[in-house]
């Protein structure tokens, strides 16, 4: 593969775990937290709803571990590829 | 020893601390002074960051903001987290590869245009001054309140502890100074909301304790909230009372709007390496979290604590008498952030929402008449928190010391943007590109002074807009900043034409559209249109406008872009070479 096509590739990849991590983004803050939360009524937590608790704690603890992933997915992607920091 | 002895000791400990890590972190060159020459650990760089970033209003505002409205105002949490994911996987990196020193650098440099350039300092201009305003307000109330002096003396004395750290280092002493002030405002915050969530339901996290049984009534703690609150006539504290549609734009816009803020960008250029970087925007939530997961923990605790002190047996009982009331209520009377007004003369303290038709009756049945807890200022749910929950003096002392570091930190870090937007944008790239590094230097310091100065000036005398100022910059920092930066890594095609037209568009349709229900300038009595909902632009609020701003700026962009010329081929291997972490290091010298 030439020096082109091979960063072409890590970009491609790139893209694809950023459009995976921030569509879960979405989800756990847009979705669960405000849109869907009707449709999580029925999961009881601690007096109030499944959605009330994205809204208010887990929505956060899923943005620092989707953060994490990403870095972690992202080093091994520099190094498969070959265009990491030494 | 009394309250105010204990106060000046542990305020005065603290800035101590903060001026000693100032001469020990002096700025040697301009590379220390804009970036801490790329030498911070992910880790450390995390915490300034979450300390530049928690401002006066996180600290002390936020947990009365969610407090009062329940779940409907949930949005600051997701919003004021979730921008830190864009950050890290849209921005940060590749802002560390390009390895420069200023946002508007960046986009100047990307979009080859000086043009473009002037058009990010001043969209950064306006950001970060009317966000510093605040923080000068906020330091100067905070010292008058915890130092007894006055309001000018308290903000006096503030300018003169960040003219010291920031002024002699730079970037890097504002680092260090910010790493303790991050450890100082979380031990403030944390160990009476520990105190609380363990007498009201006997566990140690808050977090936990939020979701748990009320130990008093033995039903969960929200459900006893929901269930005071309605009998009092209020909105239940976990229902939906707003528009889902506005909710979903006002969190989308302080997502955005965080990702583009320049003071919190910056700090990403202090690290080592591009996969620092990620790490750290990472580190910098994981201490954000440590706050923002229990400040709702905090709002939700206080109000239910406040409701049964004044209905000890009950909301079908009598309330305490005005003479009985606790000593925490006592001495914030005396700062007039709370007072009552007993309407009925009958003695006893009525608390409850004397606008809600349907209690109107009852409110009758029991000879009220009206709610007597006429003043109830937010703020104090933070701040009188260590007394609700009778803890000792010094954790009163450690929240004003805690409170001061907020305001301070975020000061600094705003005050280094500006200042690094005058002396590297305007002074050595515009308007005298000859100018030595040494020389550089000494005008980075006068920058800073004169940011100082102009920022105290403002703190001294707010335009009397304080509150909307916030939902202006995040407006703009949505606007007009995130897009263009993000157009510029993600679009090798994007050229000066469409990042200039896009920026200017989102700045004159945000400013316009805030005006029109705000006031021109903020000015009372000068907006078009009455700010309620029935005449918002598609219901849209103009707190929520940021996230449309940013869509319009992509929008006009794009347009733009495909009506004039590609940019030239180097900068389109420049783009190329951003999105590659490989040779960061060679970046730093340039």
């Amino acid at each position: 593969m030439s020096e082109k096509s091979y960063s072409d590739a890590y970009w491609k990849a790139n893209l694809k775990v950023i459009y995976i991590c921030m569509a879960i983004w979405a989800l756990v803050s847009f979705g669960f937290g405000i849109v869907f939360r009707p449709l999580l009524k029925g999961i009881p937590v601690g007096g109030t709803d499944l959605g009330f608790w994205f809204a208010q704690q887990g929505s956060i603890l899923v943005f620092i571990a989707l953060i994490f992933f990403y870095t972690w997915y992202m080093n091994r992607l520099d190094r498969k590829f070959g265009v990491d920091e030494e | 020893m009394d309250q105010f002895t204990l106060n000046l000791i542990f305020v005065g400990a603290s800035f101590a601390l903060y001026i000693g890590i100032a001469i020990w972190a002096r700025a040697g060159s301009t590379a220390d002074f804009y970036a801490a020459s790329r030498g911070v650990n992910p880790i450390v760089n995390g915490a300034a960051t979450a300390a530049d970033w928690m401002s006066a209003a996180s600290f002390i505002s936020m947990a009365g903001l969610i407090a009062f409205v329940g779940y409907g105002n949930s949005s600051f949490l997701m919003g004021w987290t979730g921008g830190y994911v864009m950050l890290a996987l849209l921005l940060a990196p590749y802002l560390r590869k390009f390895g420069r020193y200023t946002v508007p650098e960046f986009i100047g440099d990307r979009f080859y245009s000086q043009t473009a350039r002037v058009v990010a300092v001043i969209c950064l201009l306006v950001i970060s001054i009317t966000y510093v305003i605040g923080q000068m307000t906020g330091a100067g109330v905070a010292f008058s309140r915890f130092l007894e002096v006055d309001n000018l003396t308290g903000l006096l004395i503030a300018a003169a502890v960040i003219f010291a750290y920031a002024v002699i280092g730079g970037m890097k002493g504002i680092t260090y100074t910010q790493l303790a002030q991050y450890i100082v405002m979380i031990i403030a915050y944390t160990i009476p909301a520990v105190f609380i969530s363990l007498q009201l339901t006997g566990q140690f996290l808050p977090q936990i304790g939020l979701f748990s049984t009320h130990l008093e009534s033995g039903q969960p703690l929200l459900q006893t909230l929901d269930q005071v609150l309605v009998e009092l006539g209020f909105n239940d504290y976990t229902g939906q009372h707003t528009s889902y549609f506005n909710m979903f734009l006002f969190t989308m816009s302080l997502m955005v709007g965080t990702a583009g803020l320049p003071h919190v960008i910056i700090r990403f250029f202090t690290v080592p390496k591009v996969s620092d970087a990620r790490k750290s925007a990472g580190w910098a939530l994981v201490f954000i979290a440590l706050l923002y997961t229990v400040a709702p923990a905090v709002g939700a605790m206080a109000r239910l604590n406040i409701l049964t002190t004044i209905y000890p047996d009950g909301t079908t009982a009598q309330p305490i008498s005005y003479d009985e009331r606790p000593d925490w209520m006592r001495n914030w009377e005396l700062t007039g952030l709370l007072a009552f007004e007993d309407k009925n003369n009958d003695g006893l303290i009525q608390y409850y929402n004397d606008r809600d038709p349907a209690f109107a009756e009852i409110a009758a049945e029991r000879g009220w008449e009206g709610n007597e807890m006429v003043t109830f200022n937010q703020d104090i749910l933070v701040l009188a928190n260590p007394e609700i929950a009778q803890l000792p003096g010094w954790v009163i002392a450690l929240i004003a010391a805690g409170g001061l570091a907020a305001a301070l930190s975020t000061a600094a870090g705003l005050l280094l943007a500006i200042s690094s937007a005058i002396s590297h944008d305007l002074l050595k790239s515009t308007l005298t590109p000859g100018i030595s590094e040494k020389a550089e230097l000494l005008a980075a310091r006068i920058s800073m002074a004169f940011a100082i100065a102009l920022a105290t000036y403002l703190g001294a005398n707010p335009p009397g807009f304080a509150a909307q100022v916030v939902a202006l910059a995040f407006g703009l920092a949505a606007a007009t900043l995130f897009p263009a930066i993000m157009m510029g890594i993600f679009s090798t095609k994007m050229n000066t034409a469409g990042a200039v037209s896009g920026m200017v568009v989102g700045l004159v349709a945000t400013c316009l559209y805030i005006f029109t229900y705000l006031g021109w300038f903020f000015i009372p009595g000068t907006n078009m249109l009455a700010n309620t909902p029935e005449n918002w632009f598609f219901g849209i609020s103009p707190l929520s406008f940021g996230a449309v701003g940013a869509a319009i700026n992509f929008l006009v962009a794009y347009v733009v872009m495909t009506q004039t010329k590609e940019p030239p081929a180097e900068i389109q291997e420049l783009v190329e070479s951003i999105r590659i972490p490989r040779g960061a290091a060679g970046a730093v010298d340039h």
